[in-house]
């Protein structure tokens, strides 16, 4: 039983490096170096390489690196290039966009200019990306399921630093890049919007999020489960429905009444885990520009049910002062 | 099991473990509802916290009482400006109080020259001096927010002659042309450790900075308050439940921070206290600035100014709501303040 419960891989099958099929003629060509490390065979495939980069790729190693020395400089410069605090202090240190005053002007290089080159920069970088994932897969004859479930993802990280800033119209409303400074940030854009939870997108975004992570355990565990009756020949049981795969969706059927069949589980799992940035992405793009208190909107809708009054009442105190207005 | 086996089960083991204790808080930890059951509204209390908390706000004895002289202190003192009508007996006894609660290892001579009690050239006679009419101020004034518990020096001064929890305004000015910090994003004790602007106080409890962000209506209405006033109010909020020693719910219900028909009655007491601090650090601690040494003064030269910490320093209730001022009835009272505090 313990061989199916084990974390790493129980079998590494060794034979001479795959070199890949043929590619057309004309195409950057790829290293012909292959090599096996035993570690990774532990977690996966112990075959490395052969390595493929494209001119897309290289322009997207390429721009990713400035975006990041941008990001990584100015970081290192806010504690005047001690290499001790930036070790320390990593984690608080950001770039951050340019002060709202700026609107959607040219701020300064240092008040929030180096911010708009580096967003400019890691946005190339993506896309380049990309087309690197699309035109690989295409080349192999593959579907291009993975490059539209990137695209997904690529779509949320737009309009948080850029569809949405612009429609806002001030580049102030973008994220910092920093790792707590991100995070607060988020925070602060849940309370500015008045409580992001009541964002019916927000609701279906987490949805989509945990349904992926439950559906990730479920497919992993059963798949496991029958790898021991060929289970993990998942592709060919599609079709043909061996013992694992019949077992499998019993199982399903006695536990919860249904089962996912071996083919279509995968595309619950491509749209729960699509949906996610997508639906994500809706919510943020509402955000500010259709809705402005979304725990206001939800009383509105019949979304927020109302409590019993616990406390005595209390009144705004800035209620009974002339001249304030909120 | 193998010996591999064995290894990463230990590697996890003590990962896991890494992860529990230094992330987590030895219990226990208390929640004690306050709002509607399922609202969240509860208060977060861990034992030994408060142990510690009650131990850093303990009240000392007040001085016995003393006996009255029947003359007022202006007419046994001289250059008497703000307790002329106290009993010159209760006067002294006030002293020696003050000198108990703000400069017990310099005594007396921290404020007034020792040949001549009545000179004023030293610059702590003069602050002291201002103190006293503020301390009676906020007695009497700002009772919305100290209610009839009201204030002493000790609730600021805990024994030192300058409070433990003061601020300095650090103005935000990007320098040279990489590196700007934004005035945040450093672990900063004043935000509690968050990236959030670590000096949220020059805008808000200096000047009277809008702190509310959150719109009063469901669609877009022309509230143009931005992310990064949010992350400022933020701030400020943080240093709050820092002060106090509480978390959000004390005064908010989460799910709606901005309404006020949900709010605890601690939030109006705290809205009051905010507008005490921003009367506190203009109309007495600002106009100090030509009587301070410049060793008193901040880095960008402004006087040291208070905030919630200054009296609260972790509990809910400066020393738990502890009530001197009976004991010493002359700190109440609205005296005539001079024109200017300056030397005479």
């Amino acid at each position: 039983m313990a061989e199916y419960q084990n974390i790493f891989t129980r079998v590494q099958v060794r034979g001479p490096a795959y070199p890949g099929i043929a590619v057309p003629a004309g195409t950057w060509d790829r290293s012909r170096q292959s090599f096996f490390v035993y570690w990774f065979g532990r977690i996966g495939d112990a075959q490395v390489g052969p390595f493929y980069l494209g001119w897309d790729g290289l322009l997207a190693l390429i721009c990713g690196f400035v975006a990041f020395e941008i990001i990584g400089l100015n970081m290192w410069a806010s504690v005047g290039w001690d290499p001790v605090q930036f070790v320390r202090q990593l984690p608080w240190l950001a770039l951050e966009p340019p002060p709202p005053a700026y609107g959607l002007r040219l701020p300064p290089l240092n008040e929030g200019g180096w911010w708009l080159m580096a967003g400019f920069f890691l946005t190339a970088s993506v896309l380049l990306w990309w087309v690197r994932v699309y035109r690989r897969a295409r080349l192999l004859g593959m579907g291009t399921h993975v490059a539209w479930a990137f695209a997904a993802a690529i779509w949320l990280y737009l309009v948080l630093g850029f569809i949405r800033p612009l429609m806002m119209g001030s580049w102030g409303e973008a994220v910092p890049f920093g790792i707590f400074p991100h995070l607060d940030w988020t925070a602060a854009f849940s309370i500015r919007y008045g409580n992001l939870f009541y964002n019916p997108f927000h609701m279906l975004s987490i949805v989509f999020l945990y349904g992926s992570t439950l559906l990730f355990a479920m497919h992993g565990a059963t798949i496991l489960a029958v790898s021991r009756f060929g289970g993990e020949r998942e592709i060919e049981q599609v079709v043909d429905r061996g013992t694992a795969a019949e077992r499998a969706a019993l199982f399903w059927r006695w536990t919860m009444g249904f089962n996912a069949t071996f083919e279509s589980l995968h595309r619950w799992a491509w749209w729960f885990a699509v949906l996610c940035p997508l639906t994500g992405g809706i919510g943020i793009l509402l955000t500010g520009t259709a809705v402005d208190n979304w725990y206001l909107w939800g009383v509105k809708h019949g979304l927020a049910p109302g409590y019993p009054q616990v406390f005595p009442v209390v009144v705004d105190p800035a209620a009974s002062l002339p001249g304030v207005v909120r | 099991m193998s010996m591999g086996m064995v290894v990463s089960l230990a590697i996890g083991a003590f990962g896991a473990a890494a992860v529990v204790f230094t992330s987590f808080e030895r219990p226990p930890v208390d929640a004690t509802q306050r709002g509607y059951r399922g609202t969240g509204m509860v208060e977060i209390d861990n034992p030994r916290t408060t142990a510690i908390n009650v131990a850093r706000n303990r009240m000392p004895e007040s001085l016995p009482a003393q006996e009255p002289t029947g003359q007022p202190s202006s007419a046994v003192y001289t250059n008497v400006q703000v307790l002329k009508d106290v009993d010159a007996g209760e006067f002294l006894r006030l002293m020696t109080a003050i000198t108990e609660w703000v400069s017990p290892v310099q005594g007396c001579n921290y404020c007034h020259k020792e040949d001549d009690l009545a000179d004023d050239s030293l610059y702590t006679k003069i602050v002291s001096r201002r103190m006293l009419q503020m301390t009676a101020a906020i007695n009497e004034t700002w009772k919305p927010h100290v209610g009839e518990t009201g204030v002493t020096c000790y609730t600021c001064h805990r024994g030192q002659p300058v409070p433990a929890d003061i601020w300095f305004s650090e103005p935000y000015h990007p320098k040279g042309s990489v590196g700007n910090r934004a005035g945040q994003n450093a672990p900063s004790p004043a935000v509690g450790l968050t990236s959030l602007p670590n000096e949220p106080f020059t805008s808000l409890l200096r000047q009277p900075g809008e702190i509310r962000v959150v719109s009063q209506t469901a669609l877009p209405a022309g509230n143009r308050q931005s992310i990064k006033q949010t992350e400022g109010t933020y701030g400020l909020m943080v240093h709050l439940s820092e002060a106090l020693g509480v978390n959000c719910t004390f005064c908010h219900n989460s799910r709606s921070f901005a309404a006020w028909d949900q709010s605890s009655p601690q939030r109006a007491t705290a809205w009051h206290g905010i507008r005490m601090v921003r009367d506190l650090n203009t109309a007495y601690l600002e106009p100090l600035k030509s009587v301070f040494p410049n060793y008193r003064l901040g880095p960008h030269g402004d006087v040291p100014q208070v905030n919630c910490s200054t009296c609260h320093q972790g509990a809910n209730k400066p020393l738990y709501g502890a009530r001197q001022l009976a004991d010493y009835p002359e700190l109440v009272g609205k005296p005539v303040p001079p024109a200017s505090p300056s030397r005479q």
